[in-house]
């Protein structure tokens, strides 16, 4: 009895089964990127604001400090945006006519608050607490980036949960002593390697098992 | 549903070995809708999954869910705005809650809450701990009033027969009907209010009758009785009560269960551990006489029941003044024992009168109080009772009268609805139609305001400026928590618009004004001073101090007292010539049946009909949701062949009304109870009659002015079947002995008693490693000693966690969301079982049945021993669900969430994720403000202080059976609390190790009323 098929549809169905193997891993492969992607996850892209604000200005040249505008950032989740008030008063003495600040001015005088597009939106089930963040020696450089160098502010991280869980995991890696929090440039000095963990038992930060129980962000 | 075989019932309580508890009468009937509930955790459409035909329409779902699952993932967020202040207001810190102190009246009298608000809108209501009335507690009315506050069917515009106007309209309006009364010097002027507490608005009062002085007040409140007197139930030795529910309702009830409970609690451990309390009282004992079983009844230690027009004579033999024969068999012997009780504890012992029966009674009981030397000591009486409490109706009576008599001109109703609520023979909406003006000032659209010419919107108390006193006289200014909503006005502004010197004044103004005033001593009666009752520096600081802590001190009972304390309008306007006198509740023999009126326990009157968390509130003692019912006693079911669910018609002095049977264990016989406030006609979305059968709901149209709480003569037959959402029977634990109980003499001389009715298995016995808590080790006590069953932590778990409202079809199918339910148990013999509630939130076990079938880990331990619900990872298998034994689980089967309506989007908790369809959820032990603490604490380098975190439900509980905290700390509440000997975990057989747990009922019988009852036995 002859064959239903040809000896050479063996070849034909082993190259057929390792491309469906090879189309599929790529379609994942594909699926990974895009969703880690900053199309995705916003992260690198600037976004139009009313006002161009620029912290490389502000912070970078100026010298202000984050907390001049961000004033909550050290008692409440919420960093704080800070109010027209805030702005003007600087700039009801400086650059008092410059048109790129007429948002502002209008939104002191007809008090109307600015609306400004979010840059770091995480999802609405996950609740992130800035004092926290602060009071442990994460710096605001850790997760936002070097903002003195950003004239357009976006977003440096994914913010995606393996990116919270991987400090989370091993904070010794990332945190600082408290008094460099707020300093945009600070590197780690490369001569001490146990600063990270020393830290983690001076600031008595939870082990891992407790900051990645779901409740820890998640309720 | 098969018909319910009553002598089987009987035989097989009477043949039962042990004590057995049991849920309904399905249950000890067995019939089949009961065993449908019991096999099927989600009874309807749960069939389809062994119907083949559904089974593969369910894998196409499947299928294709599955193929869309990994696009769902890469969906983008929306961009979102960051809209900041433009001036930032001082103290406030973006994302952490601020507290105001101010009050919700009830009825006239102020509940002293404080308002949790985020970002400048009020989202949870809390009690105010340092108000005597309060002690932070609350109940359901006042957890539920946010809810209201943001109701998108309130009224929001003055209309002028039906148009559209603006105030400043009706503030003319209202002067030129002024100016027309004062050639009359106001003889057509007439007011009619619920009891006002208000001294601003008192005050405006008396300069309105001095303006006008032949102008009258009239008072109505269909459903509270002015309060008279103040009880201390923790002086109470011995409390009996005529038919009086003092745990269950009134303005009173908070502070009534805390005192109470106190004593309970106290009693029960002082010989344990000493753990709480004062060792040296004893455990109170509560005898209740009454009629239609209440929340008060249920924790008694005896109960009596009587028909409502039994309990005068039981009063009199209570006060040796008579003997009558009762209906039922064992009131004698039972009187006899109370009587005796009572001359044992003079002065220590305690009568209370309801508010649900007449004044004779009531005069009974204070002649009791005074001969057993209860007064000053565990009962305070006002110098003088209102008029209205001699005869609730003979205000309204007079004033229907003269609307009758065409002597009415101008009419003004304030926040009531006599339309609606007024009794069937006054025939008030006939007659509001011969009045010149009418003016109605109401929160919702209602029968009254569409029936006036002038319909004002009432602020919400959370919108306004005010005052109100407490029941014990304490005064609240009221401070709006955010600007009205809609154009609504407080009733001191509507007031103002009568009286020329503050005619269009802000509410802000007039009380500012009159506590200003106050202070200088301008105000006959009142002497402010400081807590430590120097006199405040300034008016300044006197109103920043008093708005700080929500009360004027030394306004209580033993300060000074003001004008016109805990009276009402009706004194200050004392009606000439009185209506004849009637007793309103004169019973000729007529035969039939008895009927006894009750307001609803969750909407009460019918003013929150509108009110989505009190309509889907199981109702105590029946567990019946959306719906009211006839309450009738098993017997009096026999007789007339009614089952539960049947629709029977109620014929009452030529009126008749609709309503379903309930058949309630312990109701009186040959009586009929028929709960007011259903029916409503013109209410909002969702306090409508959802059918047609239910418009006729209306037990208001039985109430006659001569029958106000009972009557006799009633006649009923069935007309046809009803459903009722009930969830009596849903998340049923068979049985397995979940409410464990004891005496108080059982539990002294054998401490271990308790413990013996279960089974623990060795901590050894499990395939789950071993996890040792080293932090926080979170844990829950209940006490069910001290658990009155009032359901008050269900409604703050709403306001708190999010939760939606599924509506009547949902609650039928066994998918309410509430994550902490009251269970609710009856023990004993049918006609007079004893009850229990249980409130059951997630056990958060520390070996957790459902966090080991969760194919997705959504559902995971946390370091603390938090059971975890991750609702983003969560894909909606309900494993988890059947799986735990305690069936504390609740599965959004549909888009419950309201998503699309914008007046609810402020109400929301936002450290709350609000959850989607085809989630699980559960109890969280309120995992947000345990963080919230722990960031805190964590911030200041310190531990979480013991009662620094207090979930939703045990800040809420009157009783404080509720307690919260660190079990890894030895000193911690809870942890005393756990090492009681009471102390037992729900089906910890099935050693899953709960951190929630009970500690069991207790009772202080009566040894010379004790029945022989079956010993209580471990369960088989």
């Amino acid at each position: 009895m002859s064959q239903i098929f040809h000896r050479s549809t063996n070849i034909w169905s082993k190259v057929s089964i390792l491309g469906a193997l090879v189309f599929v891993g790529f379609l994942g492969f594909v699926v990974v990127t895009i969703s880690w992607s900053g199309y995705v996850t916003g992260q690198g892209i600037t976004i139009d604001q009313p006002v161009q604000f620029s912290h490389a200005h502000h912070v970078g040249s100026m010298g202000i400090d984050c907390r001049y505008c961000h004033t909550t950032v050290e008692e409440s989740a919420f960093a704080n945006i800070p109010p027209t008030k805030t702005c003007m008063n600087c700039h009801s003495q400086i650059w008092t006519n410059a048109p790129i600040l007429e948002p502002v001015r209008a939104s002191y005088r007809e008090n109307r608050p600015l609306q400004w597009t979010r840059v770091h939106d995480l999802p609405d089930f996950v609740y992130f607490n800035h004092s926290i963040h602060v009071a442990k020696g994460v710096g605001c450089s850790t997760c936002h980036g070097q903002v003195d160098r950003m004239p357009l502010m976006y977003q440096e991280n994914s913010l995606q949960m393996r990116w919270c869980l991987d400090c989370h995991r091993n904070p010794a890696k990332y945190i600082r002593p408290r008094d460099q929090v707020f300093n945009m440039a600070y590197q780690r000095p490369a001569d001490d390697p146990g600063l990270g963990e020393r830290l983690v038992k001076e600031y008595k930060i939870a082990d891992a098992k407790q900051i990645t129980s779901c409740s820890t962000c998640h309720r | 549903m098969s018909v319910m075989d009553f002598s089987a019932i009987r035989s097989r309580l009477a043949g039962s070995e042990g004590r057995l508890y049991w849920r309904s009468l399905g249950e000890l009937a067995d019939t089949a809708q009961f065993r449908e509930y019991l096999h099927r955790e989600f009874p309807e459409q749960a069939s389809q999954w062994n119907d083949p035909q559904g089974r593969r329409h369910f894998l196409k779902l499947m299928s294709a869910s599955l193929a869309l699952a990994g696009v769902s993932a890469c969906t983008k967020q929306p961009p979102e705005k960051i809209v900041p202040y433009v001036r930032q207001p001082e103290d406030l810190v973006p994302g952490r809650p601020l507290f105001f102190a101010t009050a919700i009246p009830f009825g006239g009298v102020a509940a002293p809450v404080l308002v949790e608000s985020h970002e400048g809108h009020p989202t949870k209501v809390e009690g105010n701990p340092q108000h005597p009335a309060s002690m932070g507690s609350t109940d359901t009315f006042t957890q539920a009033s946010i809810l209201t506050l943001y109701d998108p069917d309130r009224s929001q515009a003055v209309l002028y027969r039906g148009e559209f106007r603006g105030w400043g309209d009706f503030l003319s309006g209202v002067k030129n009907a002024v100016l027309d009364q004062q050639a009359t010097r106001g003889a057509g002027l007439r007011f009619l209010s619920e009891t006002i507490t208000s001294p601003t608005a008192l005050e405006q009062i008396s300069l309105i009758q001095r303006a006008f002085p032949q102008a009258k007040w009239h008072h109505w409140d269909p459903a509270i009785r002015t309060a008279d007197a103040v009880y201390h139930f923790d002086k109470a030795d011995i409390v009996v009560t005529l038919d009086a529910d003092f745990l269950g309702c009134g303005p009173a009830s908070v502070r009534y269960s805390r005192d109470f409970a106190a004593r309970r609690r106290a009693g029960a451990d002082a010989e344990h551990n000493g753990a709480e309390g004062d060792a040296a009282k004893p455990m109170n004992r509560l005898y209740a006489i009454e009629s239609t079983p209440s929340l008060t009844g249920a924790k008694a230690d005896h109960r009596l029941p009587l028909r409502a027009s039994e309990i005068e004579a039981a009063a009199r033999a209570l006060s040796g003044s008579g003997s009558g024969s009762f209906s039922n068999q064992d009131a004698q012997k039972f009187l006899d024992a109370v009587v005796k009780d009572l001359q044992a504890h003079r002065g220590t012992s305690l009568v209370v009168a309801g508010d649900y029966q007449p004044a004779a009674v009531h005069q009974l009981a204070r002649a009791l109080n005074q001969t057993l030397g209860n007064v000053g000591s565990t009962v305070t009486y006002a110098a003088a009772a209102p008029p209205e409490n001699a005869e609730p109706v003979a205000s309204l009576r007079e004033l229907t009268q003269a609307m009758d008599a065409g002597q009415v001109q101008v009419l003004v109703i304030l926040g009531s609805n006599p339309v609606f609520t007024a009794p069937a023979d006054l025939k008030f909406a006939e007659k509001l139609s011969k009045v010149g003006l009418s003016i109605a000032h109401t929160t919702h659209p209602d029968e009254t305001s569409s029936l006036c010419h002038w319909a004002v919107p009432e602020a919400h108390p959370l919108e306004s400026w005010g005052d109100a006193r407490a029941f014990d006289g304490t005064v609240t200014i009221m401070q709006p928590l955010i600007a009205p909503l809609y154009d609504g006005r407080t009733a001191i502004e509507v007031l103002a618009a009568f009286i020329d010197a503050q005619g269009g004044k802000s509410a802000h103004d007039l009380v500012r004004d009159y506590w200003t005033r106050a202070h200088a001593g301008q105000v006959a009666g009142w002497t402010i001073t400081d807590p430590t009752g120097q006199p405040f520096k300034s008016a300044d600081s006197m109103w920043r101090h008093v708005l700080h802590d929500g009360w004027v001190p030394g306004t209580g009972a033993q300060g000074s007292q003001g004008e016109g304390r805990g009276s009402t309008p009706a004194a200050v306007a004392a009606p000439g010539a009185a209506a004849p006198r009637t007793a309103d509740n004169a019973t000729p023999a007529t035969g039939g049946l008895e009927i006894i009126f009750r307001p609803d326990p969750t909407i009460w009157d019918g003013r929150f009909a509108n009110n989505g968390w009190l309509q889907e509130l199981p109702k105590p003692l029946t567990k019946i949701t959306w719906d009211p019912s006839a309450w009738i006693g098993l017997r009096t079911a026999e007789e007339h062949k009614l089952n539960d669910g049947d629709l029977i018609e109620l014929k009452f002095r030529g009126n008749t009304a609709t309503l379903p049977v309930a058949i309630v264990p312990g109701h009186p016989d040959g009586a009929v109870t028929a709960f007011f406030g259903y029916g409503r006609e013109r209410t909002g979305r969702v306090g409508q009659p959802a059918e047609d059968v239910a418009k006729a709901f209306n037990a208001y149209r039985l109430r006659t002015s001569d029958a106000l709480w009972f009557g006799s003569g009633l006649e009923i037959s069935k007309v046809g079947r009803y459903t009722l959402a009930r969830t009596q029977e849903h998340h049923l634990m068979e049985e397995r002995n979940p409410v464990r109980e004891a005496n108080i003499e059982e539990y002294r001389k054998d401490p271990e008693v308790i413990a013996h009715l279960g089974e623990k298995p060795p901590r050894t016995l499990t395939l789950i490693p071993e996890w040792e808590y080293t932090g926080y080790k979170w844990g829950m006590s209940i006490d069910l000693t001290a658990c009155t069953g009032c359901c008050t932590c269900t409604v703050a778990c709403n306001a708190e966690n999010n939760i939606p409202v599924v509506g009547k079809d949902q609650v039928n199918r066994g998918r309410e969301i509430h994550w902490i339910r009251v269970d609710h148990y009856f023990s004993g013999m049918v006609d007079n079982p004893e009850t229990f509630h249980q409130p059951v939130p997630c056990m958060q076990c520390e070996n957790a049945p459902c966090e080991l079938v969760c194919p997705v880990g959504a559902t995971t331990h946390s370091a603390e021993g938090l059971n975890d619900m991750v609702y983003n990872r969560c894909v909606g298998t309900r494993y988890c669900s059947n799986n735990c034994p305690y069936k504390v689980r609740r599965f959004n089967f549909l888009l419950y969430q309201d998503w699309n309506t914008s007046s609810l989007e402020p109400l929301r908790n936002p450290d709350v994720t609000v959850r989607s369809r085809g989630v699980m959820e559960k109890c969280t032990y309120c995992v947000q403000r345990i963080n919230y603490a722990r960031i805190d604490a964590k911030r200041e380098d310190r531990k979480i202080h013991d009662g620094e975190v207090v979930p939703a439900c045990a800040a809420a509980c009157p009783a404080d059976a509720i307690v919260f905290g660190d079990l890894n700390d030895p000193e911690s509440r809870v942890t005393r609390l756990k090492k009681l000997d009471r102390n037992y975990g729900l089906l910890e057989d099935l050693n899953t190790r709960p951190r929630t747990t009970y500690l069991a009922s207790l009772r202080n019988p009566n040894p010379e009323l004790e029945t022989a009852r079956p010993a209580a036995t471990s369960h088989d």
